[in-house]
């Protein structure tokens, strides 16, 4: 923490001008792309990240395939030119870590026991990263299954808080997340109300986390809102325009 | 048995009795098994720790260089931590770099540190932006009966705190090494909790057969000052509220006995 | 207690119905509540509340009648691509109908990689592949017509209540339309235009399945297109 940016000033505006617990602007779109089963794409602030799903398919090797239920298996990756000075292509050390937390926060929302012996592959790009791609990156993949027609018990919604000149903050940029006191990424699955996916790394006192988590469990039922939205969108958009067909 | 894979018969047992609040090896929910501390047992290390969990079994050793900072902390020295799952600690263990597994601990273990401050990396700067200390720490697991996190959190704790950094004057624009040592500077003293949701209960240190069954585990960093500087939720099932503040609250209380061991008292 | 509306457009998760009700398909019951597994048109019927998905994946029923391409040839038969997570099995017993030496006879001549199959599911559970069957009348190699692709959830409204949207199809386009309920439909019509047509109804159908009045607009869809070209 090099302390020369102010994050947070004396009006509570942060640097992009939000409230603390202000979500950035956010277009969510759902299958997007014709080759895989289910498809999303979100732009988050300045975060770019599209998400497919693939399967359930068969598994090769047969071997890793279990008798009873289907294996996730999530690759969260980012694109060379997400980010200020070039990333090397092969996968580093956070992406393993991170592609391992995403899976483990979609894998309580799939009804894996319907599809014994297949494998349901998950992939996550971030063309453009500033801020939250875990957390922006969990969310398209849930749309994109829900997309691929893969039964779910809920979708899982996610959203990060943080800490800047010790106030609590909602929906982290790059910056925040970098120069700021905490950075907690939560993924929720808001009609069950269980929370899949919970890390944390700064400083924060007890008292802190409670109020750290209430303010990540609402941002992520607003980011649920905009899911349900998206996913109804093209099939609300097809009934809109035949009711005013059928009125003309 | 070669497999560790639990029979139905055992996992119903593990249930059953967490349920009625106890453990099948007599432990209470919120009971750690034995902990055993050895430092210093590597010499060639600059520090080195050997903890005993229960049977998991894991040596954290440090290794010293001079090196460049990095360019955003021209004034501090660096550490990484790098986790090996060697083979010979479980027949699930294969040859091989870092497994998903492996680099997670190593980047919960690093969170814990990192964010509470534990080493003074200012006192680690010898030329600014030019020279500095760089830290290896290593942990490498020898025996697995569950809770590799948490043994290898104390482990790497334990092996700083019994590093002792090869002294380095510093002579115009050169450094020169002397024939002394000191003591790694430290500020903090992070604990790591782990807690294993089983039948909705969260229950400390879980040992092998109780991962197996574990529906997800939370891991709970606690620093001197009562400050939580690193959370994990891992494995693919789930967790309340309720359940992550209880875990908090038990969190804050463990931290401070096992931080008795580890680091003794501090006064 | 019912929280929606009769072909409201649910997602998966949001909580149904609560209380003495059954869940029915892409939906499920936890506790007393019943939520959605699927994004699709909820529905009441009795006391079951079901969900008609707009996406799906195809899972093999025996008795399904399914249109397959094969995609690999062993000692056992040929493997099948069935547009589902699971390969499908067509044993040499269930294809040929007159005895077939193994060491002799190739079974490229009979069916080969790349063929396009009518076919009937024989038997598929948990532990093992689907296994299918051409041996009965009507089913084969197909040879002529095109194939049309789509989500396996819009097979029943593409067949329509009692086959009322695929008899409109099949007699106003004249072209024979054979369903898959693996999503794969295979049009063999009197002209390419007649089948490009049937293709045209097919995919708008999948398009607005979720939308009411279909029937009729795919009908007057068809006359509007014959016209144009008359």
């Amino acid at each position: 923490m090099s302390g020369k940016v102010k994050l947070i000033d004396e009006n509570g505006l942060r640097v992009d001008g939000r409230r603390p617990n202000e979500l950035r602007s956010i277009k969510m779109e759902v299958g997007v792309l014709s080759n895989a089963d289910g498809s999303a794409y979100i732009e988050q602030g300045k975060s770019k990240i599209l998400a497919a799903v693939y399967g359930p398919r068969e598994l090769h090797p047969r071997h890793l395939a279990l008798p009873d239920r289907a294996i996730l298996r999530c690759r969260y990756h980012m694109a060379t030119f997400s980010v200020e000075e070039r990333k090397p292509p092969a996968p580093t050390r956070r992406e393993i870590e991170l592609s391992k937390v995403i899976r483990e926060a979609l894998e309580p929302a799939v009804f894996l026991e319907k599809f014994p012996r297949t494998a349901i592959d998950i992939f996550i790009e971030v063309l453009q990263a500033d801020g939250g791609t875990r957390c922006i990156g969990t969310t398209a993949a849930a749309l994109a299954l829900a997309d691929a027609g893969i039964p779910m018990r809920d979708l899982v919604a996610a959203c990060a808080v943080g800490k800047v000149g010790g106030v609590l903050i909602l929906d982290l940029n790059d910056i925040e997340d970098k120069e700021g006191e905490a950075d907690m990424p939560v993924a929720y699955m808001p009609n069950l109300g269980q929370i899949s996916l919970l890390q944390m790394n700064g400083s924060l006192t007890i008292e802190e986390f409670k109020q750290a988590l209430n303010m990540a469990l609402e941002g992520c039922k607003q980011i649920h809102k905009l899911q349900k939205e998206a996913l109804k969108a093209k099939y609300v958009a097809i009934r809109e325009e035949v009711e005013t067909c059928l009125q003309s | 048995m070669s497999s560790i894979i639990a029979s139905r018969i055992r996992q119903r047992q593990i249930y059953q009795m967490i349920a009625s609040g106890k453990r099948l090896d007599g432990r209470g929910l919120t009971d750690y098994r034995p902990i055993k501390i050895e430092v210093g047992v590597i010499e060639r290390a600059e520090g080195s720790a050997r903890v005993l969990l229960g049977k998991t079994e894991v040596i954290a050793g440090v290794k010293i260089e001079i090196g460049e900072p990095f360019l955003d902390r021209p004034n501090e020295g660096s550490f990484t931590i790098n986790a090996e799952f060697v083979p010979l600690a479980s027949p699930e263990f294969e040859p091989g770099p870092p497994d998903e597994n492996a680099i997670e601990l190593a980047r919960v273990v690093d969170r814990g540190i990192r964010e509470s401050r534990a080493i003074d990396l200012e006192k680690l700067c010898l030329i600014p932006r030019k020279k500095v200390y760089v830290l290896f720490i290593d942990i490498y697991a020898l025996n697995h009966d569950g809770n590799l996190i948490d043994a290898s959190a104390f482990a790497a704790l334990a092996a700083l705190m019994n590093t002792r950094v090869p002294v380095y004057v510093v002579d115009s624009d050169e450094i020169k090494r002397t024939s002394d040592y000191a003591p790694l500077p430290m500020r903090n003293y992070p604990i790591a909790v782990t807690f294993a949701n089983i039948g909705d209960k969260m229950v400390v240190d879980p040992w092998l057969e109780e991962e197996e069954v574990m529906s997800a585990r939370l891991t709970v960093t606690v620093d001197k000052d009562d400050r939580i500087c690193s959370l994990q939720k891992g494995g693919g099932g789930v967790l309340t509220p309720q359940q992550i503040l209880e875990a908090i609250e038990i969190a804050k209380e463990k931290t401070k006995e096992v931080r008795r061991l580890v680091v003794g008292d501090l006064g | 207690m019912i929280y929606f509306e009769n072909r409201q457009i649910v997602t998966p998760g949001e909580l149904l119905a609560e209380g003495d009700y059954s869940a029915g398909s892409n939906t499920y019951k936890s506790g007393n509540r019943i939520y959605a597994s699927r994004l699709g048109l909820v529905e009441q019927q009795g006391k079951t509340v079901h969900v008609i998905a707009l996406n799906s994946v195809y899972i093999p029923s025996p008795g399904d009648q399914v249109i397959g391409r094969i995609e690999d040839i062993n000692v056992n038969g040929w493997v099948v691509d069935i547009n589902s997570p699971y390969k499908a099995l067509l044993r040499v017993v269930d294809a040929i109908n007159k005895p077939f030496r193994q060491q002799k006879d190739d079974l490229t001549i009979f069916l080969d990689v790349g063929d396009l199959i009518l076919a009937k599911v024989l038997a598929f559970d948990r532990t093992m592949d689907p296994l299918l069957t051409i041996r009965e009348p009507g089913l084969g190699k197909i040879t002529q017509g095109q194939i049309v692709k789509v989500s396996p959830a819009k097979i029943p409204r593409i067949i329509g209540r009692r086959a009322s949207m695929i008899n409109l199809l099949k007699r106003e386009t004249e072209c024979k339309i054979t369903v898959g309920q693996n999503g794969i439909i295979l049009i063999s019509g009197p002209t390419p235009e007649h089948e490009k047509l049937a293709i045209l109804a097919i995919e708008k159908i999948a398009q607005e399945a979720h939308t009411s009045g279909l029937t009729d607009r795919i009908a007057e869809m068809i006359r509007r297109e014959k016209m144009v070209k008359a």
